[in-house]
C-alpha cells in the first residue's frame, strides 16, 4: 500500500470516528410539523396552510418510519374541523391519536362524542 | 482607609454572589412524584406575568417537546385551549383556577402542569440588549391535588457557546432552537423554546423525572 493511500484511510477513519461522536441523540418522535404549526395556529395564521405543512410532515415521518409526537393527530383533526372537512375525516384523526396514545382515550372520546352530537369541538 | 475598605467590599461582594450561584440547591424530594407515577400531562395555558402579549402563545406552543421526549403523553395544547374556550374559560388565570378533579374528568390526564412566565423578551443592559425568558412550573396530581414537582428555568440569547447544560438535554435544547429558528422571525420565540426545554426536560438536576414512554423510566 502506498503511503498516500494509508494517509487517506487514516483520514477517513478519523472522519468516521468524529462523525460518530457528532450524531444526534435519538429522540422518541419526529418533531417536524407539530410545534411550529401549533404556533402558527396560535398566531391566527391560515389553517389551510397548517394542514398542508402537517400532511407533508406526516408523509416524511411515514417514509422514514419514525413516529409522530403526542398531539399531532388530534391537532390535525382540530384543523380539519375548522376548515369544514367531513366528520369521518375528523374522527379518523382522533381515532389515530387514541390508537397511538391510549393515554388520550378519555379526551378523544369526549371529542368524538361532540362530533357525533354535532357540537363544536 | 474607609474608601479602601469600601473598595474591598465592592470587590468581594460579587465574588460571594458568584460562589452563591455555584452551590447546588438541596435535592428535590421526589417521594410524591414517584408514588403518583403520572403517565399523561395536561399543560394548562401558561400565566403571563410579563408585558409581552405574545409570551403565553410562544411558550405554550413549545411545552410538548421536552415533556413528550421525557416520556409522557402530552395532551394537544391548542385543542385543550379550544375546549376551555367552549366552556367559557378564556384567560389563563381562569383556567388555572379550575378544580383539578374537574380537569381530570374532562381530559383524563394524570397530572396538570401549571406554568407561570415571569420574563419574556428584551432586557436592556449596559451596551447590550438581551432577550431573556424565565418561567416557573408546578406539576400537580389531578386526582388528589398533590404537588408532585416544582421547578424554574431561564434562557437568554447571550449565553455564547453554552449549549444548554451539555449531554443529551443540552443537545435537545440546541435542537429545539435550531428547529424553530428557521420558521420564525420572532427573536424571543427560540429563547422561549430553550427555557421550556430547560424547565421541562427530564434528566436535569432537580428537574422532571422520566415518564413511562422513556427507556430511562424508573431508573432515577
Amino acid at each position: 500500500m502506498h503511503r498516500k493511500q494509508i494517509a487517506t484511510v487514516l483520514v477517513l477513519a478519523g472522519i468516521v470516528v468524529l462523525s460518530g461522536c457528532a450524531t444526534k441523540p435519538q429522540t422518541l418522535y419526529q418533531w417536524d410539523g407539530y410545534q411550529p404549526q401549533v404556533y402558527q395556529y396560535f398566531k391566527g395564521e391560515s389553517p389551510e396552510q397548517q394542514i398542508v405543512e402537517m400532511e407533508k410532515a406526516q408523509q416524511i415521518i411515514n417514509a422514514k418510519g419514525t413516529s409522530v409526537p403526542p398531539g399531532f393527530h388530534a391537532h390535525l383533526g382540530m384543523l380539519y374541523s375548522i376548515t369544514g372537512k367531513s366528520n369521518d375525516q375528523i374522527a379518523a384523526q382522533f381515532e389515530d391519536e387514541k390508537r397511538l396514545f391510549p393515554e388520550s382515550t378519555v379526551y378523544m372520546e369526549f371529542l368524538l362524542a361532540k362530533i357525533k352530537n354535532g357540537e363544536k369541538l | 482607609m474607609i474608601k479602601r475598605a469600601l473598595k474591598l467590599v465592592a470587590c468581594v461582594t460579587p465574588m460571594i454572589f458568584a460562589v452563591g450561584c455555584a452551590t447546588q440547591k438541596p435535592a428535590y424530594d421526589y417521594t410524591a412524584f414517584k408514588a403518583a407515577k403520572p403517565r399523561s400531562i395536561l399543560v394548562l395555558p401558561p400565566l403571563n406575568n410579563t408585558p409581552e402579549v405574545n409570551a403565553t402563545n410562544s411558550f405554550y406552543a413549545q411545552v410538548t417537546y421536552p415533556l413528550a421526549e421525557a416520556g409522557y403523553y402530552v395532551l394537544p395544547v391548542a385543542l385543550v385551549g379550544e375546549t376551555f374556550r367552549q366552556n367559557g374559560l378564556t384567560t389563563a388565570a381562569d383556567i388555572h383556577a379550575v378544580a383539578p378533579a374537574k380537569l381530570q374528568e374532562i381530559f383524563g390526564a394524570d397530572a396538570g402542569m401549571y406554568i407561570n412566565i415571569t420574563k419574556y423578551g428584551s432586557t436592556y443592559v449596559v451596551m447590550d440588549s438581551v432577550i431573556v425568558v424565565r418561567a416557573e412550573a408546578k406539576l400537580v396530581d389531578l386526582k388528589t391535588g398533590t404537588v408532585l414537582w416544582t421547578g424554574t428555568a431561564s434562557a437568554a440569547n447571550n449565553e455564547g457557546g453554552n449549549n444548554g447544560g451539555g449531554g443529551l438535554v443540552g443537545a435537545l435544547v440546541a435542537a429545539a432552537v435550531k428547529q424553530i429558528i428557521n420558521s420564525t422571525t420572532d427573536a424571543s420565540h427560540p429563547i422561549a423554546g430553550m427555557a421550556s426545554s430547560r424547565l421541562l426536560s427530564a434528566g436535569l438536576y432537580n428537574g422532571m423525572l422520566y415518564g413511562p414512554r422513556s427507556t430511562n423510566y424508573g431508573k432515577q
